[in-house]
């Protein structure tokens, strides 16, 4: 950085960097977390600073890992994917209502119009089903201040909350200046028994459910007197009330317009919107995703324009949101459809699905770069629904297809995603067989392929890929009372790993088969980091 | 708004430098202090398939994404790439593509997104300071002069039009 940046610690930063750098900059004392994009640059940033970052098995154990740092007084910082709060919603709907004494941040990084993700889901619902306060930037410079925010909302009403944040928001570069705003430092952490706080028996639980709902009223009168909202003062024939990144398309497609946006959008400050809404001729609400601030604003009787259903899908931009204060509903233009992503040259999984659709099976997927695998030329991928589902799926198959086709059925999952939540499906495999036995592939690359190489559980190495604790799948397997549990490379040995599969499909008992071979792309690192870490153990 | 912000286009293929070449056009554009922004897709598109990333910069810049049709530059690495990318130009917009530079007297091909952006350089108003120093704070050192040497290959070519 040259001095004239550094003086004025201005830096430009991605969304995911800036809450990163707010993260280290407040003192979190841990990061925690499972890969997904767009959220995965963020605990990678604050490892990076200095930070204690780590990955977790998955999202739901990230969170109870947080809350528990909360329960300590310290601040944890939980980052995720859209679909992983899915995962982590359990402890989240009941950590709305137990009283913290630290700091709890849940990110949750939507992806609208689905760049990397199975389903486009706004998780603006989820704030309002498990009552958590829920702020939204806009850019970079607001993921580091409504980071900073965010703690100070947490301790001060000892409550989670929810930094939602959007493909755009997580992966833009945008100028970022450090310490436009300071909170206090964190307290020690120490511990007070407090059991009808936390102890969610329904004895605490009926009081507590109660509680959350006074906090929150005390929340919603902060947010309209003084919660991160801003407002542009322009024309008064048209008003623009919007949040997150859709402000920027909005600043732009309408530069005349007066804007209410939005930073606290739960509880939404319904009385500002009002007065907004009261004070312009035409007042539209503009968001990505569902209708969400448009039925909070239309519920509480403020009559407001709503954007065509159409631009509910996909993301926003200048030229949609152009339309939407057009009302042109008519066909968009198609971008030209680039050249599609595809399993690499030299991927170890190509050899494996080659094999799998030689032998005709019918593959129950997951999720990963191995989910390529239903393109062309493989095609050999039939379902994908959510992490860990392969398994699930391949069973219901199993269970239910005539004995010639349930005996083609494979489960196929990545190493990463078995970890995350493919074991509970093979404990399923175990205690519930179908009759026709089933086939579970593990293809193992050693590594966290689609999110960029993340480490996990299996690796054996941490977030900074310093030697841990090992989960050995085929270990596991065998203690969990798997009898056909084997290990093959495809790609070296392609015929034994053809003749494997026949003879798991064969059997009407359960088998595991591990494919293994490290990703082409992060084999030269893992050989590197291996070797650091013996160099460290001798 | 007063002044328009300039919309740059830089689009290829995964594992081509694209990005590379965007955040080095960032830097440029922050280093002289105007505001900034950038943006792209990360994810599946890295595995092999096609990739852009749009870079803004202006007295204000409030989009990250440059809107379709507007790009004042359009820069490809990749040659099959220009006519998938080439809605993004706008009226009057300039396109620097691969064919306008001889690969064969670059010290090595992989260079090719930064020797564009030597193209790119003469038809923005930064000094060679500003680009050499970006260039330099962007890649390893053992990078440096290879890349220092494609850019100036693409802005001579760049002054030669």
């Amino acid at each position: 950085m040259d001095s004239l940046q550094q003086q004025n610690a201005l830096s430009l930063l991605s969304g995911d960097e800036a809450v990163a750098l707010a993260a280290f900059d407040s003192g979190v004392k841990l990061g925690t977390g499972y890969p997904g994009t767009p959220s995965t640059e963020i605990l990678e940033t604050f490892d990076k600073l200095g930070g204690k970052a780590q990955w977790a098995p998955n999202e739901k154990v990230a969170l109870e890992v947080g809350i528990g740092v909360a329960f300590a007084g310290a601040r944890a910082l939980v980052t995720m994917k859209h679909v992983g709060l899915n995962v982590a919603a359990d402890p989240l709907f009941t950590v709305a209502k137990i009283r913290l004494d630290g700091a709890l941040i849940v990110v949750s990084a939507d992806d609208p119009g689905m760049a990397s993700s199975q389903n486009e889901q706004d998780n603006r619902r989820y704030a309002v089903a498990a009552g958590v306060p829920m702020l939204e930037p806009s850019d970079s410079q607001e993921a580091y201040e409504f980071t900073l925010r965010a703690i100070e909302i947490s301790e001060r009403w000892q409550v989670p909350v929810l930094l939602r944040m959007t493909t755009r928001v997580c992966h833009s570069k945008t100028i970022v200046r450090r310490g436009a705003v300071t909170i206090p430092a964190p307290r020690p952490a120490h511990f007070e028994h407090d059991f009808p706080s936390r102890v969610m028996i329904p004895a605490y639980a009926r009081p507590a459910h109660l509680r959350l709902s006074k906090t929150l009223s005390e929340i919603a009168a902060w947010n309209e007197a003084e919660g991160p909202n801003q407002l542009v003062t322009g024309s008064s024939s048209l008003g623009i009330i919007t949040s997150g990144v859709a402000l920027q398309y909005v600043r732009e497609a309408a530069p005349d317009a007066s804007v209410l946006k939005l930073g606290m959008t739960y509880p939404l400050p319904l009385e500002r919107m009002r007065a907004f809404a009261a004070s312009v001729e035409r007042c539209i609400v503009i968001e990505e995703g569902d209708p969400y601030l448009v039925e909070g604003a239309r519920t509480a009787g403020i009559a407001v324009e709503a954007q065509p259903e159409i631009f509910r899908f996909g993301e926003l931009n200048i030229p949609r949101v152009r339309r939407i204060l057009k009302g042109d509903t008519s066909p968009e233009p198609k971008r030209a459809p680039g050249k599609a992503p595809a399993l690499c040259p030299g991927c170890p999984h190509r050899s494996a699905y080659a094999i799998l659709k030689e032998l005709g099976c019918i593959v129950a997927g997951d999720i990963g770069c191995y989910s390529l695998g239903v393109l062309p030329p493989f095609e050999a991928m039939d379902t994908l629904v959510c992490m860990g589902a392969a398994i699930g799926v391949g069973l219901g198959l199993r269970h239910s297809l005539p004995p010639e086709d349930a005996k083609r059925v494979v489960s196929v999952i990545g190493d990463s995603t078995f970890v995350h939540s493919g074991i509970t499906g093979l404990v399923e495999m175990i205690y519930n067989p179908p009759a026709s036995g089933h086939v579970l592939v593990i293809l193992d690359n050693g590594t966290t392929a689609m999110t960029g190489m993340q480490e996990h559980p299996g690796t054996g190495r941490t977030l900074d890929h310093a030697k841990t604790g090992k989960v050995v799948f085929e270990d596991l397997s065998r203690s969990l009372g798997v009898r056909n549990v084997y290990v093959n490379d495809p790609t070296q040995d392609p015929e034994e790993f053809k003749k494997l599969i026949q003879t798991c499909l064969d059997t009407p008992e359960i088998s595991v088969v591990i494919a293994r071979r490290n990703c082409l792309l992060a084999a030269r690192s893992i050989r590197e980091y291996e070797r650091c870490n013996e160099q460290q153990t001798n | 708004m007063s002044s328009k912000p300039t919309n740059v286009v830089v689009a290829g293929l995964g594992g081509q430098g694209v990005l590379k070449a965007s955040d080095i056009l960032a830097d440029v554009a922050f280093s002289a202090g105007l505001d900034v922004k950038k943006s792209e897709v990360h994810g599946m598109s890295q595995r092999g398939g096609s990739i852009s990333s749009d870079v803004r910069f202006g007295e204000r810049v409030f989009s990250p994404m440059v809107p379709q049709g507007e790009a004042d530059f359009l820069l490809v690495i990749a040659a099959d790439q220009v006519e998938v990318n080439r809605a993004a130009l706008g009226q009057g917009g300039i396109l620097i593509e691969p064919a306008q530079i001889d690969e064969s007297s670059l010290p090595n091909k992989k260079s090719i997104n930064v020797a564009l952006l030597g193209v790119l350089s003469r038809h923005l108003q930064f000094p060679v300071e500003a680009w050499t120093a970006a260039l330099e704070r962007n890649l390893p050192e053992k990078l440096h002069e290879a890349n220092l040497q494609s850019f100036s290959i693409g802005r001579a070519i760049g002054q030669a039009k």
